[in-house]
Formats: structure tokens, C-alpha cells, sequence
């Protein structure tokens, strides 16, 4: 099989701008993956399902992945004038302290998809789609279109991620069910306090709404 | 109807069944089959809209028996994971604990010693028999011969079960197979209890496929029923017998040569027509041919350690980076993906389910089709719920 630095040239003289990524893997497995922009994403997919040599007809796993916003600490050397007292005589002196920043990398989520060859038997090709951000840019191209095994595994990161696939024909949840609100996949995902908060007027059950209310209020103790 | 509409334009290379139109007058009738239908082999749904007997349309829905295993994966160490992955395929337990150590084995780079590797393909193998061989027991008993043809199966999976117990402790939650090798080794009274085992299973396949080939009414009830296309099976993810049924050759097992399966001489089963019946005889040609790998194995099995003793097991860190391992479970490709950040845990832990992603196509296998052959179709793709749902 092609290695990826050969496919990545295969793709950009069949796609112009395609803007592909290689994304180096540290590990043993040696399955070093693609990066596309979302912007080219399905005519690049389209090209590597198509192509003669490539054939990778069969999509095997698609799959979603969380990077939240890191906090990341760095030292950075600052260089500033002082006003210090040397041998009793004020002066400006030039002084280069180490002082630790923070700043917050950006999260967004992933979408990951393994490429087979049942035709020529090779594979995985890897191919990996970043979102903007994790809030309200989550769109990505569903490659459903080309891919029908694509179908349910795109509607399960829809489902636990919060991806949004556009072109997809029937985006819907997969394993929770359609009231639900979260995505318990995430990493910052917390549970809710009662998964059945139904008030009924027993009161036992109204003791408890009341309780569940003053908790979503903030009023009260938190157990 | 309109839904479906835009689908069939809209999308290029979906391949999908002409969409059946209703004859006649009156309303579509909406029946919800399942999640407690006796045939859905758990909890699981299908709503169906039927015209008389005919299937309009067929919406599967899941999750009830969704428990998210991936989550709970990823709060726990690697080795921790392990004997969950038994509840997922609870048939196969054996290929489920391969295809995560395979995984894991990638991810690390870690050696699985000769005898390890022998062990785990005779468990996974005699997983598969015993896989298969309930899986034709429940076709006969969706299609009305109730409980007794079942029981023939699960008499040799009894046997099986059997010795699980006697290897593993367990007989279906095993938690046998660790990252470079196996938990524990096999005696000499094991192998010779096993060869027993294998050596009386053929007798067993030739009464039990007598039952099935020349069977007037299941062929009648199977033939040109439930068709699936060999492009659309590619195109859909299809994986595993219900793929090769389609005429399609492609077998992990030859194909990623995993574990030492070049070493076993056998041939990989294809059928013709794509419809129940190829399906069905599919797997009683794999059981045949894994009778002939088993036999190899248990021939050619080397005297060894079945784990390197250096190996680290607990408090294990692989280096940062990503995996894909697969293998060729009984129901289809069984995958798992790891990322690793460097941690005890993993960083991301997902499972390819193979029922799960078999089941994209069961809508088109089973528009126009009459209502009592979708239980037929449904049985055919050999699912279990605790893998679809996870």
C-alpha cells in the first residue's frame, strides 16, 4: 500500500487546495492518519473511495473524540526595564525574569474514520476531521453519502459527541433517546441529579421535585 | 415516505431498493415490533409499516440496552476494561478479549509468545463453531420448530462451555486473554478433553446440516428471501458471514494474517445469491473449516510459557499515540480504536461493533418483503444486543 506521504501527494494532485495534513502517530502501530479541512473534506473522500489505485471502498469505523480546552502553563522570558538603586544612585537597568503564563488552547471535537480495501485488501488509511470549536461551530461533511457505513456509526457521534454532520439523511440520535439533552461522551459531561424528574402529585415525589428544583436554583444545600 | 424520497435522490451510491409503493386502498399499518419480541433476540425495535403483509418501511431503533461501556472504559485502567469486553458479544466472550488485546498489542508493540498464540486460536475458533451453530439453531426455531433443533446447538456448545469453565473458571464471562499472551495455561488433560471435544463435532455437523439443506419448508421459506447485493454490502460496512454470503472474499483472517492464522490451511466459504438460505449455509461451511484449524492447532500446539513473565500488567502506560487492531470475530469485524495519552486509562476507547453496523442494511433486505420474513432476515444477521447497544 501507499504510504501516507504518497497518498497525501496523490490527493493534492487530484484535489487542488485540499489543505491535507499528516497527522505522525508516536506509537508502535505505525498508523499515521490524515488530516482534511472540513472545506474539501468530501470530494478528498470521494477521490479515495474512487481512485484506482486506492479502492478504499470499505469504511470501517467512524468515530468522534473530545480535546476540551486546555489550560496550558508555559514560562515564557519576559525582558523588562526596572528602576532599581545601584550603589546609591537610581537607574534603569534591563532585567529578564522567567514568569509562567497561562493561556487556554481552544478544544474542538474529532471525527476519525479507518478506510479498508476489500477490493485490493489493504488498509486502515485513516482520515480525521477537526470541528471549530466544541459550543456552536460543531458541522462537519457526513461522508454517509458515500459511505453507507457511515449511516448509524455518524448518527452514534451525533448522538454521544455532539458532532453535527451536514448532509447526513437522517441525523437523529442513535442510543439515547430523542428528549435527551447532553452528550455523554464528552469529558465534561455530568450527570443529571435525577434522569426521570417527572413531578407527580404523590408527595414523596413532590418533596423531591421541590428538592431537584431548589438544587437547579442553586437554592439550598448541595448534597 | 417523504423522508425516504429525498434519500434516494439526494444521495449518490446508496444503492438502496426502489421504494415500494402501497397497492390498493386503506391505511398503512404501524406496528412496533419488539423491544420484547421473542424473535429480536433482546431488547430491540423495529418500527415497521406494513401494507397488508408487504413492508413499507422498517426503522430499527436501539438503546436499550445501552449501558456506555466506552465511557465507562475510559474512567478505569486498560486491564480493567478486559472483562467487560465479555459482556459485549456474550456468545463469543473468547474473540471479544482477542480483538481488545490485538488492539492493545498494537498500541505497545508487545510479543505474544507461540503457545499463547495456539490457545487463543483454538478458544477463538471453537467460539465460532459454537457461535454459528447457535445461530442456525435459532433460524429453525424463528421459523416455528420451537426449541427442539436449538437444542441440538446448544448441546455441543454445552461441551464447549465446558471447557471454557475448565480453562478459564467461567463459562461464559472469561476473562482469559491478557496484553501479550493468555492468563493462564492449558493442561495436557485440557488439550486432550478438548481434541475429544473436536473430534466428535463433525459427526454432530453432518446430522445438523441434514436437517437444513434437504428441508423442503426452510428452503422454500429462505431462498430469495432477505437479498443483499454484493456493492451494497461493501458499501454498507457488511462484515463477517453475512458479507461473505454475497459472494464477496474477505476474511481478516487472510486478509490482516493476525495472530498466526497463515499458518493453517483453510478456505474461506462464499456464497452465491446473497439471500437467508447462502447465509445460513455460510456458516455451517465455517464451522467445517474451523474444525480443520482446530485440528491443526491442537496437532502443531508447542510447549511454552503462554505470557512473557517481564511483562507488565498492572500499572501499564503505553506511550501517547493511537491503534486500530481487528479481527475476524463470529458475527464480523470486531475493532477496537485507543488513543493513549501517556495515562493508566485510556484516552479514547472505542469498540467496532459488527452487529451494530450489519444491521445498516436490514431496511433494504427487507422492503417487500412479507412480515413474517422479516423475523427470517432480522435472524439471519446474527446480532447480539450487548454489542449493538453497548
Amino acid at each position: 500500500m501507499k504510504t501516507v506521504e504518497e497518498i497525501k501527494a496523490a490527493i493534492e494532485a487530484a484535489v487542488p487546495d485540499a489543505g491535507v495534513e499528516i497527522v505522525p502517530n508516536p506509537s508502535v502501530s505505525g498508523q499515521h492518519s490524515l488530516r482534511l479541512q472540513p472545506s474539501h473534506a468530501f470530494q478528498v473522500a470521494k477521490f479515495l473511495r474512487d481512485d484506482a489505485e486506492l479502492a478504499l471502498d470499505f469504511l470501517s469505523n467512524a468515530t468522534g473524540v473530545d480535546w476540551p480546552d486546555k489550560e496550558i502553563s508555559e514560562k515564557v522570558k519576559v525582558t523588562r526595564t526596572v528602576t532599581k538603586t545601584v550603589d546609591g544612585v537610581e537607574q534603569q537597568v534591563e532585567e529578564t525574569v522567567e514568569e509562567t503564563k497561562k493561556r487556554v488552547a481552544p478544544g474542538c471535537l474529532e471525527a476519525v474514520y479507518h478506510l479498508f480495501s476489500v477490493a485490493k485488501g489493504h488498509g486502515p488509511v485513516v482520515i480525521r476531521m477537526k470541528t471549530v470549536n466544541r459550543t456552536d461551530q460543531v458541522e462537519l461533511p457526513s461522508l454517509t453519502p458515500l459511505w453507507r457505513a457511515a449511516e448509524f456509526q455518524e448518527r452514534e457521534i451525533f448522538d454521544l459527541f455532539g458532532i453535527v454532520f451536514t448532509g447526513h439523511p437522517d441525523l437523529r440520535r442513535l442510543l439515547m433517546w430523542d428528549e435527551f439533552k447532553d452528550h455523554p461522551m464528552r469529558r465534561d459531561y455530568v450527570e443529571p441529579d435525577d434522569f426521570e424528574y417527572e413531578p407527580t402529585p404523590h408527595d414523596e415525589v413532590l418533596v423531591r421535585a421541590q428538592a431537584h428544583k431548589n438544587r437547579e436554583q442553586g437554592i439550598g444545600n448541595r448534597e | 415516505m417523504a423522508v425516504a424520497d429525498q434519500k434516494t435522490e439526494k444521495l449518490e451510491g446508496w444503492n438502496r431498493p426502489p421504494l415500494i409503493e402501497p397497492d390498493g386502498e386503506g391505511e398503512l399499518l404501524e406496528v412496533a415490533m419488539g423491544p420484547h419480541h421473542p424473535s429480536t433476540h433482546g431488547v430491540f425495535r423495529m418500527d415497521v409499516a406494513l401494507d397488508g403483509e408487504r413492508v413499507i418501511r422498517l426503522k430499527p431503533v436501539f438503546g436499550y440496552l445501552h449501558r456506555n461501556h466506552e465511557k465507562l472504559a475510559e474512567g478505569m485502567t486498560y486491564l480493567a476494561s478486559m472483562p467487560f469486553t465479555d459482556r459485549l458479544d456474550y456468545m463469543c466472550p473468547m474473540t471479544n478479549n482477542w480483538a481488545y488485546a490485538i488492539a492493545v498489542e498494537k498500541l505497545t508493540g508487545q510479543e505474544v509468545p507461540e503457545r499463547a498464540q495456539y490457545l487463543r486460536v483454538i478458544l477463538g475458533e471453537l467460539t465460532r463453531v459454537v457461535n454459528h451453530a447457535s445461530a442456525v439453531g435459532f433460524l429453525i426455531q424463528e421459523m416455528g420448530a420451537s426449541g427442539t433443533p436449538l437444542m441440538y446447538a446448544f448441546k455441543e456448545r454445552e461441551k464447549v462451555l465446558d471447557l471454557f469453565e475448565a480453562l478459564t473458571g467461567a463459562r461464559m464471562m472469561v476473562n482469559y486473554m491478557r496484553f501479550g499472551g493468555c492468563r493462564v495455561d492449558a493442561t495436557a488433560a485440557w488439550l486432550d478433553a478438548t481434541r475429544k471435544v473436536v473430534a466428535g463435532l463433525p459427526k454432530f455437523v453432518d446430522e445438523f446440516e441434514s436437517l437444513l439443506t434437504g428441508n423442503e419448508i426452510l428452503m422454500a421459506r429462505t431462498q430469495g428471501v432477505g437479498i443483499l447485493r454484493p456493492e451494497l454490502a461493501v458499501n454498507a460496512g457488511v462484515t463477517g458471514p453475512m458479507l461473505r454470503a454475497t459472494g464477496v472474499n474477505y476474511d481478516i483472517r487472510k486478509v490482516d494474517h493476525y495472530g498466526i492464522y497463515d499458518r493453517f490451511n483453510f478456505r474461506v466459504p462464499l456464497g452465491d445469491h446473497g439471500d437467508v438460505y447462502d447465509r445460513f449455509m455460510i456458516r455451517f461451511l465455517e464451522i467445517r473449516e474451523s474444525l480443520k484449524i482446530l485440528e491443526q492447532a491442537l496437532k502443531d500446539i508447542p510447549a511454552g510459557p503462554v505470557m512473557d513473565p517481564k511483562a507488565k500488567i498492572r500499572g501499564f502506560r503505553p506511550k501517547p499515540g493511537e491503534a486500530y487492531g481487528r479481527i475476524e470475530a463470529p458475527k464480523g469485524e470486531l475493532g477496537f480504536y485507543l488513543i493513549s495519552d501517556g495515562g493508566p486509562n485510556p484516552y479514547r476507547y472505542r469498540i467496532r461493533p459488527p452487529s451494530l453496523i450489519n444491521l445498516t442494511i436490514l431496511e433494504d433486505m427487507c422492503l417487500g418483503q412479507n412480515v413474517a420474513d422479516v423475523v427470517l432476515i432480522f435472524g439471519s444477521v446474527d446480532i447480539v444486543l450487548g454489542e449493538v447497544d453497548r
